[in-house]
């Protein structure tokens, strides 16, 4: 029976390079400004509800949802708002941005700011609908990476019932250790968020689904979790990218997400990032909007890398300081990890709602090797977690023949970039398909508004 | 011999079966077509571009064709045979030769490796549609020429290319047909199809820049900074600013370069005008039959 479980088709096992496993998080200092893009989820924009000059506080909404799918954003910091502008964001362009300027740390009233554990069962008082409620009102999104607002996939449509919740505690990508750390300090409020999540859901199972190299962890929650027999941890074999929620529900429960638009509850399946279920935790029991965060600052060339709880709107520069600076020479700066990670063009670039590492890779490690021809071995097929053809779609998106790269299911790419770490020709693979893919993606809206 | 002789007479009869069927169909289904669409995309150049707003030289040879009947052939034009050849489909069908004033695409950047720095350093694919998609690019300004060359390999003609001292596409005038397939492939909306001017002269604002002037500026030093200099010195109310960049409107211009002496930025461009007296300025590229439409020298005096 103790057979390790893990994904069924496809996956890599990068270098860990985990070197802030045991770094014990420190909250960063305040920075002197803080930058809010309004844009920091998937789905509409946020709209400003604060003019220049404004006071605000810690946990003052500063931007209302901008639509159905989109989420508020508050303040992480007190002082005046100085500009409503634009500034370079993860995108690389300059976006919307609200700009605070920091006077004191004064938060709002309302915040609970006590360590005291607030269990399920001392609050009876909470109704599914009233967490669904607060989650969307405290502008929870995903805390994992792309940043889709939480309470959205908490009401599935109709045609799906949900039937479980999966915490999603692999932290597969290399380097990144911001969801250990979270999981080491905040076992208990994790439990709770997760037990808020299934309320929510009006489901009564729940995993917890973490990789084997974080054993420390899996001990903690496996005892943590002991008196509430709805909940089960789940040790998973080390496998990337087993955080995609596909594979994640594939490891889990044993069942595979049909091609999009099917999202993981259409086989009863919500899947929420760890970070999420503390937010939600925070939310729901502390009435603490989301705008801070675990993020780690991680780089094999920086001094002193480490964990960092981070107000949101920091720049990255201020964090890189904290962790001695940056590195002499030239280096890549990712937002992210070195697989899925963003690569930036400014150290200004805040931490947003989903930044869970800041990555400082140098330059020997980051740059490409040129890209030779195609040697049919395959490789790439065998590690597509999407069971694809990388080398197809990647050839023919450069060939430009979308009803073909359609038709091979070219959106079902999660763009893991397991097919390029492989490629024995260091073939751009990855940016050939995403570019496809973004093609077909445009083409399927545009067919789709016309009927 | 009975066996050769059967297979003869079995061969023979589906022929004749088969060629008596082929025939009535040939005749009872045979689609009518216009003798004279054959003749007039004949006349076309065959190049299939599309630059006339139709999949090819036969569509757009049918459009004539059935615009001719309706009375008019306004709007049609092949940009690839120009004047010329819709002068000859004219005759053909018998109707009015429509004066369409020559096209040609002129790219909007001037941010060559001196006015923007590189900040950055992009190792993806090299198309403009990818590292349009991943960012900004190498510099700073996020509306500029990328220089991967999407331009250079959509044109049919070999008339763009991208020049590796200033990293920016530049348009041969003379090969250019004005068919519009860069316009379509650049990402960043920079190629403009413009009225080639008396003798080729024309006056645009190079650059599409849509930031504030601080920013636009600060990335790039031949940026528009959409400051409205240009448009208070137009007399003829050509010019307009919009989202912190000018644009002149070729169908009001007249020509007079007032705009292009009071650009701060020098972000006006002008092509093809003649040699300034010596008195004056130092010549720009000036007068030589491909003068590029993007030049160091001119956006940096």
């Amino acid at each position: 029976m103790n057979i390790i479980r893990t994904f069924r088709i496809g996956g890599i096992h990068p270098e860990e390079n985990k070197l802030t496993h045991e770094v014990e998080t420190v909250a960063a200092p305040l920075p002197k400004q803080a930058i809010f893009p309004l844009s920091q989820h998937i789905g509409a924009p946020a709209k400003p509800v604060v003019k220049k000059g404004d006071r605000v506080k810690v946990g003052t909404m500063i931007a209302e949802a901008g639509g159905f799918v989109s989420a508020p954003i508050f303040s992480s910091v007190s002082g005046t708002v100085v500009k409503i502008d634009a500034a370079v964001d993860a995108t690389g362009y300059r976006t919307p941005v609200i700009i605070v300027n920091v006077e004191g740390d004064e938060w709002e009233e309302g915040i609970d700011r006590s360590d005291k554990l607030e269990t399920v069962e001392a609050h009876p008082e909470l109704t599914p609908e009233g967490i669904v409620e607060s989650v969307k009102a405290a502008g929870v999104t995903g805390m994992g990476g792309a940043g889709f607002p939480t309470f959205v996939k908490l009401c599935p449509p109709p045609t799906a019932k949900a039937e479980c919740v999966i915490i999603n505690a692999v932290e597969c990508e290399p380097y990144i250790t911001s969801d250990y750390r979270l999981m080491m300090e905040h076992a208990d409020e994790i439990v709770v968020g997760l037990q808020l999540l299934m309320k929510a859901a009006k489901v009564d199972r729940g995993y917890i689904g973490i990789e084997v190299n974080k054993p420390k962890a899996i001990a903690l929650l496996t005892e943590k979790v002991k008196a509430d027999p709805r909940i089960e941890v789940v040790p998973l074999k080390q496998r990337y990218p087993q955080g995609g929620e596909k594979q994640l529900v594939d490891a889990v429960i044993r069942r595979q997400v049909p091609a999009p638009p099917a999202i993981p509850v259409n086989v009863g399946a919500i899947v929420q990032n760890v970070g999420t279920a503390f937010a939600v935790y925070q939310a729901v029991m502390k009435h603490k909007p989301l705008f801070e965060r675990y993020t780690t600052v991680t780089g094999k060339r920086l001094a002193h890398p480490g964990n960092f709880l981070v107000r949101m709107g920091t720049p990255m520069r201020e964090l890189i300081d904290l962790c001695g600076g940056m590195p002499e020479g030239d280096n890549k700066l990712l937002a992210g990890g070195p697989m899925m990670g963003k690569a930036l063009t400014s150290v200004d670039v805040p931490v947003c709602k989903g930044t869970n590492s800041v990555t400082v890779i140098s330059d020997s490690e980051a740059r490409r090797k040129p890209a030779d021809p195609c040697i049919r071995c395959a490789k790439c097929v065998s590690v597509c977690p999407m069971g694809l053809e990388p080398y197809l779609l990647a050839t023919a998106s450069a060939k430009q023949m979308w009803d073909k790269v359609e038709a091979e299911c070219i959106t079902s790419c999660i763009e893991c970039g397991s097919c390029q770490y492989t490629c024995p020709s260091h073939r751009p693979i990855l940016d050939n398909i995403r570019f496809g893919k973004s093609k077909v993606m445009g083409i399927i809206r545009a067919r789709n508004a016309k009927k | 011999m009975d066996l050769v002789l059967v297979a003869v007479i079995a061969l023979g009869a589906i022929g004749l079966v088969s060629s008596t069927v082929l025939y009535v169909c040939s005749k009872k289904f045979a689609v009518k077509e216009d003798a004279r669409i054959g003749e007039v995309a004949e006349l076309l150049p065959q190049a299939n571009c599309g630059g006339c707003g139709f999949a090819g030289c036969a569509g757009l040879a049918d459009a004539l064709v059935k615009g001719a009947d309706a009375g008019s052939i306004e709007g049609l034009f092949c940009p690839v045979g120009g004047q010329e050849v819709m002068g000859k489909v004219a005759d053909l069908l018998g109707m009015a030769v429509v004066n369409t004033e020559p096209m040609v695409a002129v790219v909007r950047c001037n941010g060559t490796c001196a006015n923007r720095p590189r900040i950055a350093e992009y190792s993806g694919l090299r198309t403009c549609a990818a590292m349009h998609a991943c960012g900004a690019g190498e510099t700073a300004c996020g509306y500029g020429c990328l220089g991967c060359g999407d331009c250079v390999a959509a044109c049919q003609f070999g008339a763009i290319s991208v020049n590796p001292e200033t990293g920016i596409a530049e348009v041969d005038e003379d090969k250019c047909t004005s068919c519009g397939a860069c316009v379509k492939a650049c990402p960043r909306g920079i190629i403009e199809l413009r009225k080639k001017g008396p003798k080729g002269r024309r006056i645009y604002v190079s650059c599409v820049n849509r930031d504030k002037g601080p920013v636009a500026m600060k990335a790039c030093k031949a940026a528009c900074i959409g400051c409205g200099k240009c448009q208070k010195e137009c007399q003829f109310d050509a010019i307009t600013v919009a989202n912190n960049v000018a644009y002149i409107d070729p169908a009001k211009c007249r020509l007079c370069r007032k705009c292009e002496k009071a650009c701060p930025t020098h972000a006006i461009v002008s092509v093809n005008f003649p040699a300034p007296k010596p008195a004056t300025q130092p010549a720009a590229s000036v007068g030589a039959a491909n003068v590029e439409p993007v030049n160091e020298g001119e956006a940096k005096q």
